[in-house]
């Protein structure tokens, strides 16, 4: 990852505004993805929480998979209480 | 000193929802300490400051011109997590008083090498000086960032780069340093140890920590799947078979009186967590077996004087 | 005699270590880090007892080792406090990492070196080997004289590095024990003209909950190089910062300061180049000099970093020779740090001989006679034609 800015338009010292680094997707590192049956999810956030990568989505008990950044470890798959999540390899 | 007390919280629900360490980051997929770093920092309902020591965690995170922290959050060098956070919390506590900074509690992250090993003056020195921070200590058993070397914190008998298993030396024959009796040695009022794969157990630590009004220290155990070769997946297991195995216990020390937070009754053989990494592989050779005996034994010990503090009452 | 400014201040006798204490206690820092070293041990302690008596409002750390005194104090600086400390010699050597840290992470801490010499052998006596040994890690360097100029360049230093257009560690420095420990005269400001004229440090970027950022983050091979450029821009930025600050200050103080002392230069055909008290000595020897019919005269460094390249320029091309003293023997290296300077200043406009004195490690003494011998020295070598060697002054050969 390379860029062009000139050393006067870069911050003094390299000091970094928060969250510029949602602009790097790192869903292109996965060869399985989680899929969510939503009929046997509990809403009990142990995906949410335990996500390494914050790509589970949370909107109060609602989750949802965050596929520009999920990097389909398993995690969440392992550890659903419920069994809702299954890992479905990704099509070449 | 801004009031804080932190009551446990009940369930995942009553955490923030916007995260505080955010998508895009370049540890690997199943990191454990990237669920340190996610889940501490969204323990209490203020934005923490975060004061990262050099490893897995600072440099996976923030890439000019890229950061995945949404709290303000700041690196110097290797071995000064503790001494930086020190000069931090107190400069806030003189500015906030005269209305030219907002007070915040401030967490230092360091790994097992920048702790046990290179970072453990800084520590010390903070941890007597009475400085309030939290210090959290997230634990992958090696220089995880600089390709897997042997820290003070790696176990007996595993294989890591600098203390490979070989024909002759069957991987690395020191005992790992307890870090948290040195901790507990500085009279400090909180210190603990916790695993992710209990999450509830950890969260409310990092909360009880940062209600202290003084230093505090949490050692949380951390998987690392590409250090010890496992499969990502399998993150939170062995955070919690390392526990099961009684090998990891979890206590905390509370002014000075040690309590253990999980008696695992019916614990499981320590194989039962050697098999699971590859870096521990070498110890089912026959040749080997009885280094796992070694391993069980030295479990067995340290649990039952782990007990016996607990029965002593007040003992730092 | 007093100017009329002097009169307005107070004269206090104080030692090296105790103006420095003084300049910082009225310099409003919100944060010290302490860790003792000699000679500087005087520093922190006069300031604990500041504090102790309810003198100065600041966080005072006593540290369990420099490098965590450095790091401290970046840390403080990171919150937005206006961070001092002070160290020597080994001390300096063991937070070596962090200063070209706070450098890059801009961070305008002040720290006062007391030039002791470097282990080993062990010795806590005067040389220059540890402050300039850090030279090229990116801080603004300053060499004090006496104890006047400790004082001086305390409250000075904060001024230059704060500047927004600078945002740069600063260091200076004072002669173990001969500055230390010596008591002098010293006119002192007044604090609120001190307070009025620093005022309260205001960070361009700090830790904030409201406005989280980032600092210290990996850079990598594609912007490294940036960021060490913008340093260099600072640094030239400070060569003018400094000289205004030197104007506010003679406003204040009545006391001229520049990058370069000159004395009994304008005329001469040799020059004495030297540092820290030596200068005085060396004035000394330039006097005798003169009575004897060698026209020499003194330039004393006061601004090692950024160099003052201009300055040297123009009080070098009127003379035939120049014989620099160094308190620092750079093994190895064709010259030592201070011929190095002077020389890439100078070439290849003047073709000025310089000559090479390398005297006083580990506290050895120096006097007006062995530096008039070199004045005459530099002279005949630069009239012969001679290529520059180093020589040693009052070592035993």
């Amino acid at each position: 990852m390379s860029f062009n800015k000139r050393y006067k338009e870069m911050e003094m010292g390299a000091v970094i505004p928060a969250c510029t680094g949602l602009e790097f997707k790192t869903g292109d590192w996965r060869t399985q993805r989680p899929v969510i049956d939503y009929k046997k999810c509990v809403e009990c956030l142990i995906c949410w929480a335990l996500c390494p990568d914050s790509a589970i989505v949370r909107k109060g008990t609602k989750v949802e998979v965050n596929y520009d950044y999920c990097k389909g470890c398993g995690i969440c798959s392992v550890e659903c209480p419920a069994k809702a999540i299954a890992m479905k390899r990704e099509e070449v | 000193m801004t009031k804080r007390d932190y009551k446990p919280l009940a369930k995942l629900a009553d955490l923030p929802e916007e995260n505080r360490l955010v998508s895009g980051h370049r540890m690997c997929a199943g990191c454990g300490p990237a669920i340190i770093g996610r889940l501490a920092t969204l323990a209490v309902p203020d934005k923490p400051i975060v004061i990262n020591a050099t490893g897995c965690l600072e440099v996976g995170t923030t890439f000019y011109p890229y950061t995945s922290w949404a709290v303000p959050w700041a690196h110097v060098t290797f071995e000064n997590a503790a001494a930086v956070a020190s000069g931090v919390v107190e400069a806030l506590d003189k500015l906030s008083k005269e209305g030219r900074a907002k007070d915040a509690p401030v967490i230092a992250f360091g790994g097992d090498g920048g702790t046990f090993d290179i970072g453990l003056q800084a520590l010390s020195g903070a941890l007597e000086r009475g400085h309030r921070f939290l210090y959290i200590c997230y634990d992958n058993e090696a220089y995880a960032n600089t390709g897997v070397q042997r820290s003070g914190a790696t176990p007996f008998g595993a294989a890591t780069t600098t203390s490979p298993a070989g024909k002759v030396i069957p991987g690395k024959q020191e005992w790992k340093k307890d870090l948290v009796g040195i901790v507990a040695a500085h009279h400090i009022p909180y210190a603990a140890t916790s695993s992710i794969a209990y999450y509830r157990d950890f969260i409310n630590k990092v909360r009880k920590a940062l209600s202290q009004d003084g230093p505090s220290f949490i050692h949380v155990f951390a998987p690392c799947t590409f250090g010890w070769r496992f499969d990502t997946s399998q993150t939170i297991q062995l955070a919690k078979l390392i526990v099961d195995t009684r090998i990891f216990p979890v206590f905390e020390i509370e002014n000075g009186t040690l309590k253990i937070n999980f008696k695992v009754p019916n614990p499981k053989p320590v194989e039962e967590y050697l098999k699971t990494q590859r870096r521990f592989a070498h110890l089912f050779k026959p040749e080997n077996k009885h280094l796992i005996e070694l391993i069980q034994k030295n479990t067995n010990e340290n649990w039952e004087r782990l007990l016996r503090m607990e029965a002593a009452g007040k003992i730092f | 005699m007093a100017t009329v400014q002097e009169a307005r201040q107070k004269m206090m006798e104080l030692t090296g270590d105790q103006a420095i204490a003084y300049g910082a206690k009225q310099a409003g820092i919100d944060f010290i880090a302490a860790y003792p070293i000699t000679p500087q041990t005087i520093i922190v302690e006069k300031l604990s007892e500041y504090l102790a008596d309810g003198v100065i409002d600041a966080k005072y750390i006593n540290v369990e080792s420099e490098h965590s005194a450095m790091s401290v104090v970046i840390g403080a600086s990171l919150a937005g406090a206006r961070g001092f400390t002070a160290t020597s010699s080994q001390g300096l050597m063991l937070m070596f990492e962090e200063l070209a840290v706070a450098s890059g992470m801009r961070q305008p801490v002040v720290m006062a070196v007391a030039m002791r010499a470097l282990s080993a052998p062990i010795n806590i006596h005067c040389d220059h080997s540890d402050f300039l040994s850090t030279r090229d890690q990116g801080w603004v360097m300053m060499m004090a004289e006496n104890a006047q100029e400790a004082y001086d360049q305390t409250i000075m230093a904060f001024k230059i590095g704060e500047d927004p257009s600078v945002q740069l560690p600063v260091m200076y420095s004072i002669d173990a024990f001969i500055i230390t420990h010596n008591m002098e005269n010293v006119y002192t400001l007044p604090d609120e003209t001190v307070s009025g004229y620093l005022g309260v440090r205001k960070p361009i970027h700090r830790l904030d909950p409201d406005n989280p950022m980032t600092f210290g983050p990996l850079a990598l091979y594609d912007s490294y190089f940036e960021f060490r450029r913008q340093q260099h821009d600072a640094m030239m930025n400070a060569y003018r910062v400094t000289k205004d600050v030197f104007v506010d200050y003679e406003r204040m103080s009545g006391r001229k300061y520049s990058p370069l002392k000159n004395y009994m230069t304008d005329d001469a055909d040799v020059l004495v180049f030297a540092a820290a008290s030596t200068v005085g000595t060396a004035r000394q020897a330039v006097r005798k000099l003169r009575e004897e019919g060698v026209k020499a005269g003194v330039s004393g460094l006061t601004m090692l970093r950024p160099f003052p390249v201009p300055e040297v320029i123009e009080t070098f091309s009127k003379v035939k020779a120049v014989a620099v003293l160094e308190r620092m023997a750079s093994l190895g290296s064709p010259a030592g740090p201070h011929y190095m300077d002077l020389a890439s200043a100078v070439y290849p406009q003047l073709d000025v001989r310089m000559y090479d004195f390398v005297y006083g490690l580990g506290g050895r003494d120096i006097d007006s006679q062995m530096i008039a011998r070199c004045a005459k020295t530099a002279l005949s070598d630069a009239e012969h034609k001679r290529p520059n060697e180093v020589r040693f002054l009052g070592v035993r050969e």
